[in-house]
């Protein structure tokens, strides 16, 4: 089992601090990698401006930051910021990390200034460096492109991965961080298996098999939408799920639970939208998820989710106050993180339950599959 | 040496020897009583009087001579017209164990005398070989243990159903309920379909148990399985009935049984569970339907519109069409909209390998609600034995090609495939649909099986029986001759149809649990199937395991 870990909070926080709440949950690791998201993005060393796209990755050549530099040139794009991490070398096993990658970029100038085409922008640049990563020998490695966004992805335990990064200076807070120690175990190992899993903004890790792994991939790549590639691992699918439902089928978050754990017909003839909803049901169906799964996901406003597989197989914890919440795989991993809270409402999903955390973190909302829910284009 | 003219021999003179089966009968324990003889559907066995010698010595006169005695004894038909089936029936009914057929060892020299007066070999039943199929030997490998507690077949709860229908891309589906306009109906069904058999084919006794099994699997147990008619119609009672939801309604190349079926529409109480367009079989590719004419009963004649006692052959296409592309689009629009586009049709083709061709254009005909391919293994009424056993493709790399072909086009949820053809073949019915749902099928079409597990029809895969074209059928399953119908108890029929169905949705779960699926059907899931055999995973695109 996997092991998951989310803090949010109005002031930004050390992603360390996550870190060591995973400590507190290790029986639950092997070691095997961490995964990273930071959100809401504050550098102690550079005055970053929230719509600057920054760059997440590893070069593990001179050569491919050579050809990185070279390509974020030509498509114009300035280099504002270069973090350099406290780097202890030796502790993480990988020796052909040349450089941990994250820096901040101006738009090229007379870009294209709409959402959509600068979403589609961002995108279009970590998809081309990694392919060109993949074309020589995988020598670098690009997690995302996005403002207000970073991520880390390392093998090794998460609190050595850390220590390797210096993660501890607090030279990068964030408002939002989402971690997870282990890699998927079924499929080899690989960084880019390594949860969490983004596009365009939209990044979700999880904890557990998503057995219907490959018929839904299948249906994903057929898709054929920029983006819909990868699949390192199982999990990568349940990001382009919530992608696609929220970006191209621009339905409600919401609507997310029910496409990926559907009420069976029973519960749909009495529910209000039962009519919509069996429709959905059947036009995605393809997407419908299996096995034990517990997904956390955050949003670009900085909204925070999770939900549970139908069976509720895997545990996941929520405990905060407002202001500041934790998800968590278990309870003692929400203690780590916000040990100043009520304990009598922390609360534990069941199937039905989507528990959203709103940008605003005043409270944490817990909706439920059998209500009913704001629908605008279903007639 | 005899002179030739006393022995009475011609060219297709045989003797039991040569026969496929050769009929053991035990005089000792044999009593007369003459049950075997009058249950043989075929004739194959006589009470004749036979003489024998009984040798007499009388010691005192030194004098050796024979007395002879009379009897009645049982024997062997040889010649072609009633060699011996090995139904077994005679067996059934021998109240001695005195009587039993047995497959000859010796090879079956009556299939070189088949053909008389030039007539080829016509036959029902299937495609006689036995052994392991392909579907048998694909496992399913790929269990949910490393991270998973595995999901426990018995407590937990499990979707077993499918989609029967078009299913329109989230897209479409959006922006259509959003503009309030028509969304294709679709089924949600059990993925083990009686598949069609038609009402002239079946005896009605076999008919009716099978519709009070499906009514009950539906109504008391919940487990919603349909069943297609075939061609021929259906009885006006039930298309008037609350169960013509569970039936799929087959039009085929002699439009027989419409008639009846277009004039109750105004009464139905609800519509059918779906129309099924038969352009081919997979038993019997590019030959249309044979109903004999001893089979064309009154009640028969009267469902399809035909004078009784007739031979009633379907030509192998639809003829009033021009090409099957045609056909398709204009046969699926209008049977659309003569159930006022509610209902899903969609058209059952032979296995092929020009299915692929179909299927692309379905994909582009937006009312097309799937496509049923009939695999070679599939059995029949009545067909050539030649077209029976050497024409077709196999169901496994058909199906998997065609789905893997709707997968390239991003296709595969829109247009539910359907696989059939040898499902069950060796009982292993969960197993081998299972396997064809993981290649990519929607759901399967069981027949065979079905007349096998829940009638006790004698057929099998090494020619036993298979006279189902005769109206002969020595259960009562395929025949319209009410001495032979009466055999069959229809609430018998019902209940094994409730025994098959409780036992295969128990068996999918159990299938189900270790691979870690319980929410949907494990369509296409094809990383859970593996295969003793190199090439077939490689054609199949599955695990090679061993
Ligand atoms: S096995 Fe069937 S066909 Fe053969 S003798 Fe017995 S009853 Fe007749
Ligand atoms: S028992 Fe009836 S249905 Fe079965 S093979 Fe014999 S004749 Fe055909």
């Amino acid at each position: 089992m996997c092991r998951l870990a989310l803090k949010t909070a109005d002031t930004p926080f050390s992603p360390y601090e996550v870190l060591t709440a995973m400590e507190a949950m290790q029986e639950g690791f092997d070691g095997s990698g961490l995964g990273l998201l930071l959100r809401g993005i504050h550098f102690d060393d550079f005055n970053y401006r929230i719509d600057q796209p920054i760059l997440s990755g590893i070069a593990h050549t001179e050569e491919a930051l050579q050809r990185l530099d070279e390509y974020m040139a030509g498509q114009g794009y300035e280099l504002k910021y270069d973090h350099e991490f406290t780097i202890t070398r030796g502790i993480v096993e990988a020796q052909d990390r040349e450089k941990y990658i994250i820096r901040v970029y101006k738009d090229p100038v007379g870009a294209e200034p709409s959402q959509e085409a600068t979403e589609q922008r961002y995108m279009q640049v970590r998809l081309d460096l990694r392919r060109d990563g993949e074309e020589h020998g995988g020598d670098l490695t690009v997690f995302s492109f996005w403002p207000q966004v970073v991520m880390i992805k390392e093998v090794g335990w998460p609190l050595a991965v850390g220590d390797a990064l210096g993660l501890h200076d607090g030279r990068i807070k964030a408002r939002v961080v989402m971690a997870q120690g282990r890699q998927n175990t079924n499929y080899g190992i690989n960084l880019y298996a390594c949860h969490p899993f983004f596009i365009q903004g939209i990044a979700t890790m999880t904890n557990g098999e998503n057995t219907a792994f490959v018929p839904i991939k299948e249906w994903l790549t057929g898709k054929q939408i920029p983006g819909y590639l990868g699949y390192q691992s199982d999990s990568e699918v349940f990001t382009h799920i919530l992608h696609y439902v929220l970006k191209k089928l621009k339905l409600p978050l919401e609507t997310y639970k029910h496409v990926i754990t559907p009420l069976k017909t029973s519960e749909l003839d009495v529910h209000p939208q039962g009519d919509f909803l069996k429709g959905l049901r059947t036009a995605c169906r393809r997407l419908i998820i299996d096995g034990p799964n517990a997904v956390i996901g955050t949003l670009p406003d900085e909204t925070s989710l999770l939900v549970m597989d139908h069976k509720k197989m895997r545990p996941a914890s929520v405990g905060g106050r407002p202001g500041a919440w934790a998800f968590a795989s278990e309870i003692c991993g929400v203690d780590a993180l916000i040990p100043d809270r009520d304990r009598s409402l922390d609360f534990q999903p069941m199937r039905e339950h989507t528990v959203i955390i709103p940008p605003h973190r005043k409270e944490m909302v817990i909706w439920s599959q059998f209500n009913q829910f704001a629908l605008p284009q279903a007639a | 040496m005899v002179s030739i003219q006393s022995v009475c021999t011609s060219p297709s003179s045989l003797t039991y020897h040569d026969l496929p089966w050769i009929v053991q009968h035990r005089e000792d324990r044999c009593t007369l009583c003459g049950r075997c003889t009058s249950i043989c559907p075929v004739q194959a066995i006589y009470l004749t009087y036979r003489r024998q010698r009984m040798p007499k010595l009388d010691i005192l006169q030194k004098k050796r001579g024979s007395d002879y005695r009379h009897f009645v004894g049982i024997r062997q038909r040889t010649n072609i017209e009633n060699k011996c089936i090995g139904c077994g029936m005679c067996s059934m009914v021998c109240p001695n164990e005195a009587i039993t057929p047995t497959p000859n060892s010796n090879e079956d020299r009556s299939l070189f005398h088949i053909n008389q007066k030039g007539e080829a070999w016509k036959r029902g039943g299937r495609r006689n070989v036995s052994g392991r199929t392909i579907l048998d030997r694909i496992i399913f490998d790929r269990i949910s243990m490393l991270t998973d507690p595995a999901l426990d077949a018995g407590r937990h709860e499990f979707s077993t159903s499918t989609i029967l229908g078009r299913i329109l891309p989230p897209e479409e589906f959006l922006r259509r309920k959003a503009a309030g306009e028509w969304i294709p109906p679709t089924r949600e069904i059990f993925p083990f379909i009686i598949g069609s058999m038609s009402f002239g084919a079946l005896s009605p006794n076999m008919w009716l148990g099978l519709l009070q099994g499906v009514a009950y699997c539906n109504e008391v147990l919940g487990i919603p399985v349909v069943m297609a008619t075939g061609e021929g119609g259906c009885p006006p009672w039930v298309l008037k009935s609350p169960f013509l939801k569970y039936i799929i309604l087959q039009i085929a190349s002699g439009y027989f049984g419409w008639d009846e079926i277009i004039r109750a529409i105004p009464e139905m109480q609800c519509d059918p569970a779906a129309i099924e367009i038969k352009y081919g079989q997979g038993a019997k590719p590019g030959d249309g339907g044979l109903l004999m004419w001893f089979k064309v009963s009154k009640l028969i004649a009267r469902l399809r519109g035909v004078p009784e006692g007739v031979d009633l052959p379907s030509p192998p296409v639809h003829q009033t069409l021009y090409s099957i592309e045609e056909s398709v689009m204009k046969m699926i629009q209008t049977m659309s909209m003569a159930f006022g586009f509610r209902v899903p049709v969609y058209p059952k083709i032979s296995g092929s390998t020009s299915a692929k061709s179909v299927l692309n254009n379905l994909v582009r005909n937006p009312y097309a609600g799937g496509l049923l391919i009939d695999g070679m293994d599939g059995g029949t009424g009545a067909a050539y034995n030649i077209s029976m056993d050497a024409t077709g493709h196999p169901i496994a790399s058909n199906l998997r090609e065609c789905y893997l072909d709707l997968v390239a086009q991003g296709r595969q949820n829109e247009i539910p495939l359907f696989a059939a053809g040898g499902i069950g073949k060796n009982g292993n019915v969960t197993q081998n649909g299972m396997a064809l749902i993981m290649l990519g099928a929607s759901g399967v079409h069981i027949g065979k099986y079905i007349m096998q597990s829940t009638a006790g029809c004698l057929g099998n895969e090494i020619g036993r029986c298979n006279v189902c074209n005769l109206g002969l059928c020595p259960k009562g399953i395929t025949s319209q001759n009410p001495k032979l119908f009466r055999r069959l108890d229809p609430d018998e029929v019902a209940q094994r149809v409730v025994d098959v169905y409780m036992t295969i949705n128990t068996e999918i779960k159990k299938i189900m649990a270790p691979l870690g699926r319980s929410q949907s059907l494990p369509i296409g899931m094809s990383d859970a199937l593996g295969i003793d055999d190199h090439a077939a995973a490689e054609r199949l695109q599955i695990k090679y395991v061993c």
